[in-house]
């Protein structure tokens, strides 16, 4: 794929970078000129992307979170990848209220809200090598000058 | 992201301002958990009037808040979802389970009831 624009960041996964990886695609996106609720659809599933890789794909542990950001034209692609602990049933994963960890308060609706907020998301993941969630979306330009 | 706490009659009201991630949301659980313990109120109304931000881990500390307010017999609301918030509320279906008012005052008057006049 040939982006006109891309950029990719490694940080540490750790809970304090939730923050600064949505404020780097919010910015990098910012240059479509996309409207407020387009950014923040694209702000929340990046999120929820990148606390997935921190919380079950690290578990908390020490590990990198790498984050890709491209456009071409109006279309937007996220890529989240970590080389943690895998999803063994991705069926099951995607399911709305399903969570693996109920004892941290998790709702179990991080994957449908990519989905929902976003066009499109795929999910590659191989037990014991890492997750892969690469997500995409057409923006809306605002349009005055 | 900042949080205060307000009682006015039977609830204990949060305000929070800034961002609820995965993050914030683990620091306020734990301060809404110790304010709530000491408190002599058994309702809790979220106050979200200023908050710029909010994910899936939002609505895991609200429903985990919900269920620990109702085991103590008392209720939870929302006060003053913006447009930050509304789209991932009804995309939960949060209003299904707690009800969410104007202002402060009407649910402070639709929950009614203090924790020790039961
Ligand atoms: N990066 C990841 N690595 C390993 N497991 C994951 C990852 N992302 C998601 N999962 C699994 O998919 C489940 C559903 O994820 P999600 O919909 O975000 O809900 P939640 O984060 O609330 O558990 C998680 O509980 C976890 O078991
Ligand atoms: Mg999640």
């Amino acid at each position: 794929m040939q982006y006109e624009n891309e950029m990719t960041i490694q940080f540490k996964a750790i809970s304090e970078n939730e923050a600064f990886a949505r404020v780097v695609a919010a910015t990098f996106v910012s240059q479509l000129n996309p409207t407020v609720s387009d950014i923040t659809d694209i702000k929340t599933a990046v999120s929820e992307a990148v606390t997935n890789a921190i919380i079950h794909g690290y578990e908390n542990k020490e590990g990198i979170v790498t984050l890709f950001c491209g456009y071409i034209e109006d279309k937007v692609s996220i890529i989240v990848t970590d080389k943690g602990k895998g999803i063994k049933d991705i069926e099951q994963a995607r399911q709305p209220l399903y969570t693996s960890k109920p004892e941290l308060e998790r709702s179990g609706m991080g994957f449908t809200v990519m989905e929902t907020f976003m066009d499109d998301m795929t999910i590659e993941s191989v037990e014991g090598v890492g997750t892969k969630i690469t997500m995409t979306k057409i923006v809306n330009k605002n349009t005055f000058l | 992201m900042k949080i205060e706490f307000q009682k006015k009659s039977s609830a204990l009201i949060v305000k929070i301002q800034g961002e609820i991630d995965h993050h914030c949301a683990a620091i306020i659980r734990e301060k809404i958990e110790k304010e709530y313990q000491k408190s002599d109120t058994k309702n809790l109304v979220f106050d979200f009037e200023f908050v710029t931000f909010m994910d899936s881990s939002g609505i895991g500390m609200i429903i985990g808040r919900y269920k620990n307010v109702l085991a103590c017999g008392g209720k939870t609301a929302v006060v003053n979802a913006n447009e930050k918030v509304s789209k991932i509320f009804q995309m939960a279906g949060m209003q299904k389970i707690i009800p969410q008012y104007q202002s402060i005052t009407e649910a402070l008057q639709q929950m009614g009831g203090m924790k020790n006049a039961v």
